[in-house]
Parts: C-alpha cells; structure tokens; sequence
C-alpha cells in the first residue's frame, strides 16, 4: 500500500494518477478466522481497526452485506462533541473525540475532523439548568466544555439572531474542541489501514445465518459460503435485530427514519457548530459550502432511508427563525437514514447469551461521533472479556434497570 | 455584441425591452427571455466559474439541468446566490452577478487552481494536508472553505413572504410537455380532479421546438386546442411555474410555484409550496439531453445540441455563428437543421456512427450541411471561448484528423429520461439497450400503502422519446391512472404524432473511444463540481466500486444539478472501467427535491412570533399589559415575574414570594394540563396509570398522584380529582398535557382496548388561577358566592359553585404551602374573574406571581418538580415519595420495573435539602464530589443539585439534591466544585424548609 502524502500525489501526477493502487484490497473469504465482525461501517472497520492495532489480532475478516461505509457511516449530519451529561457517555464519546484528533495522521487518511466547535444552545430556563448541570458533570468527567452567554454566542455565530420572539437565546454549552469530520473518509480510512493490516474486508456478502454449538458460536453463514470463527462482532446498526435473531437471541432495539438535508453550497458564513434542541434542529457548513441541517426523526418505525416532509418543515422553520439568512437559500437534497434505538436512547456494547458473540448498536441519533471510541472499547471487549469504556453499556442493563438516559441533556439529537 | 437572430424567437416580445445588469453591466434582453438567452444575446457566454479548479463556465443548457450558469440574483434584503440563468426569467432592473471568483469573472485568481489540476485529482485531498495536525483547522480548511461554495452567503432577513397550499386530487400530473397535456386530457375526461403542473412558463415542452406534427396540426397548435380543452374542464385544474418537488409516501407530492420570481413588483407571496394528496400521480418530466465525454468539453460555447435549438428557436439567439454539431443520434440534426434555418454556419456536423442517422441526417445533408461519420471531437481548444475543435476517429486514440476554427460546439450523446419523481419513492429502473437510458421499469412502480402501484411515468420520462410514441403512452397513461383513482375512461381517440424514421442511436461514454489519459484528464462529466473521467478511472482503480462510492469520492453528481447532467456519463464510466455492465451498476439514488427550494417556501407562513403555534392563555393579554417577562413552556409563554418600577427581574421575583407568604399572591395557572377522564372503568385505569389509589378517592376529593414510565421513572405528577362515580379530572405539568394524553391512549388503544374509559384534554377549555396566601380566603370571601371555610371546604377538597357571579370550580389545593384555591372557570371567563379577583384583592395586597415565585416557594416547602428533580432516571422511591405509592395495588404501570435490582440497589441517590455553609447559593447543577475516579478517569461524585433558589423566606440559599445515602447523612457537609473551580460547601439537611408541620396550607 502506498503511504499517502502530497509528495505521493504530485509523484502520481506524472503518470496522470494511473499508479495508485486499491485503497483496500477485494479478497474471496477464507475458510476461517479468528474474529468476524459484520458490518463494514465505521465502528465496525474500527473495530477491526483497534483489534489489530491494539491487541495484535488481526486474522480478522469485515463482512459487509452492501458498500462499506453506506449504512448511517455516510449518511449523518457528522456533528463530533462529548459533552454528555452521564458519566459512561461522557467516557466513551470523548474517548472518539480524543481519537479522531489524532485519526488523519494514525490512518494515513484525512479524514478532515475539524474541532472547528459546537454550541447547544439554551433557549428556556430549563435548557440553561440542564446545560449548567452538563458543564457541571462535563468538568469532573475530563471534557472540557464551557457555558457561554449569548454575547459570546453572537461572536462565535455571528449569523444567528438571538432575540427571536418565542425562544430568546439564553447562552449556550460550549465544546471548542467538537467540530465535524468527513463521514465517508471515516469508514475509507479506517478500512484501507484494516486491508494494509491484512484483514480482509469482505463487501456485497451477507450473513445469512450464525452458526453455533453448545451455546457457543462456531461461524456464520453468508451468501459467499459458511466461514468458521472464534469470535463474532455484530455491528450492523439498524439491522441488529435481525442478525440477533439469527443468533438466537432479542435486542430492545426499534428502527426509526432520522432526516436530514442540505442547502446549496455558499461561501462560508458560519463556523461551528450549532444545535438549538427546544425548536429541534441543528446546523453546519460542511467545507463544500452547504448547510448540513438535521431534525427529528419519523415519529413511527421503519426501514425505509427515504426522506419525508413533516420534520423536514419543522427543522427548517425552526432554523429560519434561528439563522434568518437561511431563507432565501435552498435545499438541495434531503434524506434519511435509519437509527437503531434503545430504551434509554444510550447504545448496547455487550457480551451476548451466545459465547463468543458480541454486539455494538443502539447508537441512535449519534453513533457517527462515536466510531473511533465505540471501536476501541469494543476491540478490548472482544480482546478481553471487558472494557471500562463498554462495562456499563451492557446487555444487562436493561434487566438490572440500570438505565444510562441522556434525554435531559440530549434533547433532539444527540 | 448582439447575437439576435431576425425573425426568430417564439417566446420573446422584440416589443418589450428589457434592461438588466450583469456584474454591473447594464444589458438589454426582451420580456419572454431568460436570464441565460439575454446573456448570449449579448454575447455573454462565459458566466461564471467552476467550483474545484474554478475553470471558465458557460452556458451548456436551457433548463433546470444547467450546471454552470449559476449567479447571484438581487440585493441586500432579496439577494439570492445560485440562481440558475437558464430558468429565471428576465424583468426589468434585474441585477445578476456571477459566482465563485476573485477578483473578476475574466480574471480569477483561484483559476491557478486549474494550472494544478493534474496534481488535484478526486479526491486527492484524502491523501493530502494531513500532516501537520494543527494545519487541518488553522490553514488547509480555512482555505480549502473559501474557494469552495460558489455563490455568497446573503446577509439580510428575507424581505418576502410564503405561503403554503393544500389540495386533494384524484391525479396529479407533474409535466406540461404534450405528454402531461394528453395525460390530463384523458384522465379529465373521466371526471377525475386532475392538477397539471408545469416548472416553466411555457406549456408544451419541447414539441414546438422539435417540429413533427400531431394530428395533422403543428405542435404549437395542438398544444393551444388541448390547452383550450382542459381549461374548458371544471375539473381541471392547471399551474404553470410550479414543479413538482417531491414524491413522498402515500401519495404525498409537493409542488414549488414560483409567484413573484418573475415580476418582483407583483404584491403577495413569492413562492407557495403546494402540499397535495394526491390518488395517482403521473411523471411526464420529459427527458434531459447528455453531453459527450471529450476533451475540452466543458470550454464555453460548448453547449447540448437540444440547449442551442431552444436559444435560437424560443429566443432567436445565435450561441455562436460557426458551430460544429456532434453526435451519436439523430436528435441532433434537428438542431443542425435549426441553426441552418437561423442563418447560422453549422461547419460539419460529426456523427460518431460509422453509417450515419436517418431520415433527419438526409433532411440535413439536403441543406447542404457537411456530415462525417465514424468522426469524433479529439479536443476542443479555447480559453474563455471555444476557438477550435480537434477532429479525429471515433475509433482510435484521438489523433487528429484535422483542426476546424469555430465558436461553439452543440453536443448531443443521447437523452435520459427524467425519472427523479418517479424514483424518490421507491420507483425502480431498467436499461434501455436500444436508446442507452435507464427508463422507469412499470412492473416496479412506487406503491402506496395498499400494495397497489401510484405512480405512472408517461412520454418521454417513459423512455419514449418519439412524439408518437410519446403520445400515445400518454395517453394511455392518463387513461390507467383515471381508472387506478377509481374512474371510468372514456373511450376518446388518441392522437396521432408523426413519425420520423430514426437510426438508432449508438452509445459513445468516450469520445474518442480509446482517448489517451491527457485527454481523459480533460473530458469533464460533472462540470460544475470538476469531475473527469480520468477521476472516476482513478476512483475505480482505487477500490471506490460502488456507485456511491465513486460519487462521494469524486463529488460525481453531488452539485447544485445533482449530476442531472453528469450522472449517466459518470456511470457508464464507471461500469466499463470496472467491466460490468451498466446495470450491474446501477444508480446513485433519486432525492427530492427534483431541483433546489427555497427554506423560504418550506417554512411558508410561518414565522416570527408564530413560526410554532402560540398558546396564549386567557389572561395573556393582562400579563403582557404588566409588563411580564415571559418564559416559554412548550408552545406557551409563561409569565416569569412582573417586574414594577423599575425593579430587576430578581428583585421582582423576591417581592413576589414574599407578598404571596405574608399577604396574597395570584398566579395563572391555565396551562396546566387538564385531562378528563371518564367511563365505568376510569378508576381501574387511573389504578394503573398513577402509582397511588386512584378508584377508592371520593368524588369532592383530590389526590396527588405520581405517573412512572413502563421503566419506573417518575414521568409527570399533579392532583387528580374525581368529579363523580365514573368522572376524574387528572392534571398533569404544563409541558407534560400532551404527551401525557397520547401516553394514556396509546395504553387504552393498544393494551386496554376492552375498557370503557374515554379521554379528553380540556386544557384550554379552562382557565386556572391559584389565589395563594394567608388572606387568600379572605378575598374569594370578598367576591362571595360561595362557602369557602375550611370545614366545607377542606384542603384536598374541591367544589363546584360562583364566585362574583362566575360558575367555578375551586379546588383547595397547594404547591406553595400556603392556603390557597385553584379557581376553574370556562376559559371564555377567565379573563373576567382575573379582573374581578384584581378588585377584590386590593385592599388585601394581593399581587400577580410568576413561574419564578412559585418555584421558589415549591422548592421551599421541599416539594419536587418534574423536570428538575427528574431527569428520566430518578424513580419516586429516590424522592421520598414512597407514601405516594399504593401498597395495596396488584400493579401500576413502573411496579415491576421498580423491581429491577438496580431500583432497588441501596446505593440509589436520594432526595435531601442542602443548605449552603454561607449562606449563599449553590450552582445549578453542581456535583457532590467525593475521592478518586473511576476506571475511566473521572472524577467519582456522590450526589448533585436538582434545584438550588436564593429562598427570600428564609433570607438564604436553599437547595434540593440526590445524595448518596442522603437521609442518612443529614448534617454532613459536602463539596461541590463549580465550573470556575470554586468550591461550595453544603450540609445535608430535610428537604422542607418551610412549615413542616404544614400548618399553612391547612388553615
């Protein structure tokens, strides 16, 4: 594999870029390996990615019923922060943050995180309580966040109108450290260093069933042929249910349609972050020049990734009335992706009731942020048998009552 | 310069000058011209610049296809960037400026971008600025954002307004070519209500600019006697400049008209989205004409060959005045035998087949036009205008044959359906060998919600692109999708298109087809974000194989066209560099909308102080008059304090608090949410729904109940009274009425279906106003009407009866520890007896409160609220509320989860008082530290703050928080850090502060 750098590009040049190489590798599955992990998306190829850098393991094979990365990888608002209010939250997700500030020069891969940092704003006394309480938690927890008044919002934001008629801006929580990533580079990044690490990332295959003995798992089944493994890593997001099925056992996960859309592209005129959850939306300037917008999710459950209107209606009044320079802009696309959610909206990295199965999922609105840290602490639960990044996010939990709920601090996405 | 061409344009008035300015430069164009056509008739052909390497941009197409000719319309409170040239129509004092250069349109900096473009391939900013770490934000982002994002941010609030349109219909047509005018016909023959919606000005598409004739009658013509016919039809209804945006589930479809774009002086909204229901929808959208892949194809004055027949037809512009046609199909002699019609010198035209077209290459080789077949364009040169075409084999590597001088180049390399509406809702394709096209495949038609297919795709957005046939299929379209909606077609004759003898097309992804690397690194597919064939080889030979993998790592398609242009070519690409076929490919998906709507339009009427409803109470116009400053709880505004004289807000909330403990307070409490619920087993719902008794309460009670989620946790509380056997009245906290209302119906819906109990919100059906304070009794006495004395009236006790003169409902109930009533009336009365409780409290001192003082004066009776105490992990238990929760009940949604051994673990934090060592306040939110961290590094807590007030009873600060073994521990002393790293420290005390014994409320 060729190591990326602007000297190789301008080398590449003089053969108009006919040398380069495959970024990963396309190999046929083999009989057998020591870890599976379905699902080629972000935290799955990082799981992979932190089993072989951290552990040595690296007899690993990615399988992946589609196109790497095509899930909810490359489908997000791609908003990085961990300024969480629960301590296991805060843990795991600054964890992710604190390894994509590193992840372009550990993958050899840019994947553009721009801790470019991420205001949520308070636009009701509850909201200020609430975000007084997070910077209060934040502070113990190592996350470094800041409560900011609305003069101070103004500088960071100066688009934004902070005196509307129903929901004055009261402050906000600052994260100068957040910021966004380039999605799609993610999951490349991570699955080129995963193929350089001779793991095979295996696409267009799908498990069509787990294979097991005696309470433990032996292999799965795919559509290219049964393959044998020790241990297995289920990632696959919005379909986990249907993999634990196979598996022969029930997650406490429901399937709801989260949109998101895009205006045209305009010269930069925001610069963080932005998130106001009492009128329910978000927005970003991606480095193309559109504003990337989310909302609400579909308020019924389905598998469908296709964009509907209602939310779409709502976020954008809402932001119009945030940002009221936005009104004369367009959309230029909306869409939706499919988020798996739990009871307490907080994600599952467990043991399973098959020995030898683990499952990451559940991440809900917010799992995008997450990929780096979510892959570290589920290698080492793999590798290990636990991981204090993943000890409380438990199977169990939901048995023991021991519920990890952001909804006070989170709002409409998190 | 003008290129107007005499005696042609049919859409231009030469009657009506219009003037316009481009980059400052005033111009002439004629009403009926767009924005675009003005331009070249001014010979304007460069219009702006690209978006990567920011090369020189021309005008390529006519329609909403356009990628390149994208300005900024307007100024300050009406500027808006991106607008495309190719369909604003002009008006007079229309200003234009072109995008994404500095400091000029001619001269650009940031085109040394293009100088460097072998050494910035897709996606080469993966492999680079990675080191160092720091440069990503401070240096190669800064930069890479301000040469990307073509047009300018606008500054301003938008001056205009929107509106939103709702409308049912049996069928909606998208598409006023003759295909949507015969589908409309047919299908409103059969009486359906039918809208027929067209994104231009013009009816009739591309049919009187093709030629060819329908029922003996020129196209113009038949379109005017169909137009005539449906306008004749009652049930008809027809709007030009509306798209069609979207097609959502279950027959959703939005349509985006534009008003005023067109005539800015015009009064009344500019855009309205129209909002339709629609039974069955038709797609007849036509098809967009595909460019060829050669090198230099992107130099202005390349344009599509069907783009050059519409400027010189519809507008009677000449884009260039010696042209050299190419093509793989015989559509493009059209144009050929347009511009020869015009007065234009069409050089040659170059046929990439080896044996030529049909009957329209005749046509053309009649009127003296050159044709060489089995040719191609090797190249085309020109900086900032084509200057001359390269000419070589088809078949070969692109060796030039010879070198012609000429000032633009009409392209054509076959049409693609427009099957975005069809596909945004699930419509699948198939692959058209004969015409190279996906077309939408009928036996995968987007289905609603009954299995049965609503969507038809009709014409040319069918995949047939010759008039007869268009017509035909049209008609037949119109006539299924009537049935479909449940209507009878009558049998009325389908008219007749003339037919062409046509050659058939043969597919060229790349012209030459063996062209070298230097000129695939020149022949562009997406022109506006900088894509080339050489970047999809590159992309594929990198593993990038899907098709969505190579869009995003090339931007292939992600433009403000949204590849309407690029995306076919950049497939084909695709496929033969990984060597499959076509369709094993596949497609990148369809997404509404169809091309980009203004946020302005999504949002429509509502905005400002009503972009969310407003809820206003009965007596919001008296706060507003006493200058409260308001508190938004959900949709509602709350008084927070009424500040007087001069008073800050804090000063007022004291005085507040105050008067109401010493004297008497009043306070609105209409939002509380008010929920009826009633039928013979009401008792046994509220059972289960609150975590107390509620069956055994006696009608004139009331009782405090709790609410658990199906997790336990405490989600809503207030005072349920029961009214009479089967009748309970149950508030709930004001943010809470609706999902507490939706909680209890999802339980009587889905579980409890069997049960008699029907539910109501009758929030606003009542006005609520509390009258707290130790001379509370003493004005309701003062209005009379009514026994108020304790021994009728007892706390918990409520009754109905008047109050000066007002029918009422007074509960004598409490949240602040004094004596106090909640006065209901019918909202229309609420008004009145505020006013009437003003007068009588007078002489008492009464005054108003707000949210603030009755927070305060909770907090200091040590009672709990929802939302501060809870947070959707705190169950009663936690909060001391165990006597709340019946012992006796079987079950209460919450009991076996309140089970779970985590609920019951002993190390469950609990409610208590803390009480500042200084007196002072506590931070909101603060945390109770206690040693070490955790196996993560964090700091190990014991307890936090839940509410913290400066109490003016007690003249300090006081404070609830969840501690770890907190009743335990009353008298220790904790530290809380504050975020400025100052420490406060507090005892754990009771939680009631103030009259424990509740002798106050009692009285």
């Amino acid at each position: 594999m060729k190591r990326y750098s602007a000297f190789a590009v301008a080398r590449e040049a003089l053969s108009y870029h006919t040398g380069w190489g495959r970024a990963w590798r396309a190999p046929e599955p083999k009989p057998r390996y020591d870890v599976i992990i379905v699902g080629a998306g972000g935290h799955g190829l990082a799981t992979a990615y932190y089993l072989g850098k951290n552990f040595g393991i690296t007899n690993v094979a990615v399988l992946e019923k589609g196109w790497l990365g095509g899930g909810n990888t490359g489908r997000n608002t791609t908003i990085i922060r961990s300024n969480y209010l629960q301590d296991p939250s805060a843990a795991i997700y600054e964890k992710s943050r604190a390894l994509y500030e590193n992840l372009s020069q550990d993958l050899n891969y840019n994947v553009m995180f721009s801790p470019r940092g991420v205001i949520m704003l308070a636009q009701t006394e509850h909201e200020v309580r609430g975000y007084r309480r997070t910077a209060h938690a934040n502070a113990l927890q190592g996350v470094t966040t800041e409560w900011i008044s609305p003069a101070r919002v103004k500088e960071l934001v100066p688009i934004i109108n902070l005196d509307g008629p129903r929901y004055p801006v009261l402050g906000g929580l600052w994260q100068a450290r957040g910021g966004t990533a380039r999605h799609d580079a993610v999951a490349w990044g991570y699955a080129r260093a995963c193929s350089a690490m001779g793991m095979d990332i295996i696409q267009q295959c799908e498990v069509t069933g787990v294979r097991r003995e005696g309470g433990k798992v032996m292999g799965v089944d795919t559509t290219r042929g049964a393959i044998d493994c020790d241990k297995l890593g289920i990632v696959v997001a919005g379909h986990s249910g249907v993999l634990a099925d196979m598996a022969g056992f029930r997650l406490p996960i429901e399937s709801v349609a989260l949109q998101a859309l895009v205006s045209e592209p305009i010269k930069p005129c925001m610069d963080v972050v932005v998130m106001a959850n009492t009128v329910h939306g978000y927005m970003s300037q991606s480095d193309k020049g559109e504003m990337v917008i989310g909302g609400g999710a579909d308020g019924y459950n389905n598998y469908t990734q296709r964009g509907s209107f209602h939310h779409v209606e709502e976020t954008v009044r809402a932001l119009i009335e945030t940002f009221p320079m936005i009104s004369r802009l367009k959309m230029l696309r909306q869409w939706g992706g499919i988020v798996d959610m739990t009871g307490d909206r907080s994600p599952i990295l467990s043991k399973t009731p098959v020995e030898g199965v683990f499952i990451n999922c559940g991440w809900g609105t917010g799992g995008f942020k997450a990929i780096p840290g979510s892959g570290w602490g589920m290698a080492e639960l793999i590798a290990k048998g636990h991981s204090p990044l993943t000890d409380a996010f438990s199977l169990d939990r939901f048995k023991e009552g021991r519920f990890i709920d952001e909804s006070v601090a989170a709002g409409v996405a998190h | 310069m003008s290129t107007r061409i005499a005696n042609q344009g049919r859409l231009i008035d030469r009657s009506k000058p219009v003037r316009f300015t481009f980059n400052g430069k005033s111009l002439q164009g004629y009403a009926g011209d767009t924005l675009a056509s003005a331009l070249l008739a001014n010979d304007q052909m460069l219009v702006g610049r690209s978006f990567k390497y920011h090369r020189p941009r021309g005008i390529v197409a006519s329609g909403a296809e356009e990628p390149n000719a994208l300005v900024g319309l307007g100024q300050g409170e009406t500027f808006e960037p991106n607008q495309r040239a190719t369909t604003t129509e002009l008006f007079d004092g229309l200003t234009a400026q072109s995008q994404n250069h500095w400091p000029s349109l001619e001269f650009d900096i940031g085109a040394v971008n293009s100088a460097f473009a072998r050494f910035l391939p897709g996606g080469f900013y993966y492999k680079t600025f990675i080191h160092p770490r720091a440069f990503w934000k401070h240096v190669y982002e800064p930069f890479i954002r301000q040469s990307a994002g073509l047009g300018k941010a606008p500054k301003d609030r938008d001056a205009d307004t929107y509106e939103h349109f709702y409308v049912f219909a049996d069928l909606v047509v998208i598409g006023g070519g003759v295909a949507g005018l015969q589908a409309a016909k047919a299908a409103g023959e059969t009486g359906a209500r039918v809208l027929l919606i067209e994104q231009t000005a013009h009816w009739g598409g591309r049919a009187p600019v093709d030629g060819g004739e329908i029922d003996g009658m020129a196209p113009e013509d038949w379109i005017a006697q169909t137009l005539d016919a449906l306008r004749a039809m009652p049930n008809v209804t027809l709007r030009a400049r509306c798209m069609g945006s979207g097609v959502y589930d279950h027959g959703y479809v939005l349509g985006y008209e534009r008003l005023t774009d067109h005539a800015p002086e015009t009064a009344g909204p500019r855009h309205r989205l129209w909002r339709i229901r629609a039974g069955q929808v038709i797609t007849a959208t036509g098809a967009i004409e595909r460019p060829l892949s050669f090198a230099g194809n992107d130099v202005p004055g390349v344009m599509l060959a069907s783009a050059m027949r519409d400027y010189a037809v519809n507008y009677g512009v000449a884009p260039g005045r010696r042209v050299i046609v190419v093509t793989n199909n015989d559509d493009a002699y059209r144009t050929a035998i347009a511009l020869k019609r015009a007065g234009i010198d069409v050089l040659r035209v170059l046929d990439a087949r080896t044996s030529g077209g049909g009957a329209l290459m005749e046509e053309a080789k009649a009127q003296g036009i050159r044709i060489d077949c089995g040719r191609a364009i090797a190249k085309v040169t020109g900086g900032k205008r084509v200057a001359k075409v390269a000419i070589c084999a088809q078949e070969g590597q692109g060796a030039a044959l010879e070198e012609v001088a000429c000032d633009a180049v009409a392209m054509s390399g076959g049409w693609s359906p427009v099957v975005h509406l069809w596909s945004h809702c699930g419509g699948k394709l198939i692959w058209d060998d004969a015409w190279a096209m996906f077309r939408p495949d009928p036996a995968r038609a987007p289905t609603g919600a009954d299995g049965r297919p609503f969507v038809t795709a009709a014409g040319a957005a069918n995949g047939e692109l010759t008039l007869g046939a268009t017509l035909a299929d049209a008609d037949a379209a119109g006539k299924a999708a009537a049935k479909s909606a449940g209507f009878k077609p009558r049998r009325i004759r389908t008219p007749q298109g003339s037919v062409t003898d046509e050659a058939p097309l043969v597919p060229v992804w790349l012209m030459p087809r063996a062209a070298k690397v230097e000129l695939r690194a020149k022949a562009w597919l997406d022109y506006q974000n900088d894509v080339k064939v050489s970047d999809v080889q590159l992309a594929a030979r990198e593993g990038y194989e899907s098709v969505e993998h190579t869009k995003r790592y090339t931007t292939l398609g992600m433009a403000t066209d949204q590849g309407k242009l690029s995306n076919i070519n950049g497939l084909a690409t695709l496929s033969e560099a990984l060597g499959e076929a076509i369709p094993q490919v596949g497609t990148t998906t369809f997404r509404p909308p169809y091309t980009p709507i203004s946020f302005g339009a999504i949002a429509g009427e509502a905005r400002g102080a009503v972009f969310q409803p407003l809820r206003r109470t009965p007596i919001h116009d008296w706060h507003e008059a006493h200058g409260a400053t308001w508190e938004p709880v959900g949709q509602w505004r709350r008084p927070y304090t009424y500040p007087q004289n001069g008073e800050t807000p804090h000063d007022a909330v004291m005085r507040e608090v105050r008067n109401t403990r010493q004297a008497v307070g009043m306070l609105d409490a209409s939002t509380l949410g008010k929920i009826l619920v009633r039928g013979p087993d009401a008792g046994r719902f509220l059972d289960l729904l609150y975590t107390n008794m509620m069956s055994t309460l006696k009608p004139g009670k009331c009782r405090y109940g709790l609410m658990c989620s199906e997790n336990g946790f405490l989600m809503d509380d207030g005072v349920v009274a029961r009214i009479d056997e089967e009748t309970f009245l149950c508030h709930t906290t004001t943010g809470g009425a609706e999902h507490i209302h939706a909680h209890m119906e999802e339980w009587l819906q889905t579980e409890w279906w069997d049960w008699q109990v029907y539910t109501a919100n009758v929030t606003e059906q009542y006005a609520q106003i509390a009258v707290v304070g130790p001379k509370a009794r003493a004005v309701l006495e003062k209005l009379g009407g009514m026994d108020v004395s304790k021994e009728t009236l007892p706390f918990m006790a409520w009754a109905d009866g008047t109050l000066g003169g007002i029918g009422v409902r007074l509960y004598r109930i409490s949240f602040s520890g004094e004596l106090s009533y909640e006065i209901a009336v019918r909202a229309g009365q609420g008004r009145a007896l505020w006013d009437r409780l003003t007068q009588a409290g007078a002489e008492f001192g009464m005054m108003p409160y707000g949210t603030e003082a009755l927070h305060i004066m909770r907090a200091e009776k040590g009672f709990i609220m929802i939302g501060d105490e809870t947070d959707g992990t705190v169950i009663p238990q936690d909060l001391g509320l165990g006597w709340a929760i019946s012992k006796k009940k079987e079950d209460y949604l919450g009991k076996r989860a309140q089970q779970r051994s985590h609920m019951t673990d002993p190390t469950r934090w609990k409610l208590v008082g803390l009480e500042t060592l200084d007196g002072g306040v506590l931070p909101d939110g603060a945390y109770a530290v206690a040693e070490g961290t955790n196996a993560n590094g964090q700091r190990n807590v014991q307890g936090r703050v839940t509410s913290t007030y400066q109490s003016p009873t007690l003249g300090r600060g006081i404070a609830m928080g969840l501690v770890l073994h907190g009743p335990d521990r009353m008298g220790e002393v904790l530290e809380f850090p504050g975020t400025d790293g100052k420490i406060s420290k507090a005892r754990i005390v009771d939680p009631v502060f103030y009259d424990k014994d509740g002798e106050k409320q009692n009285v």
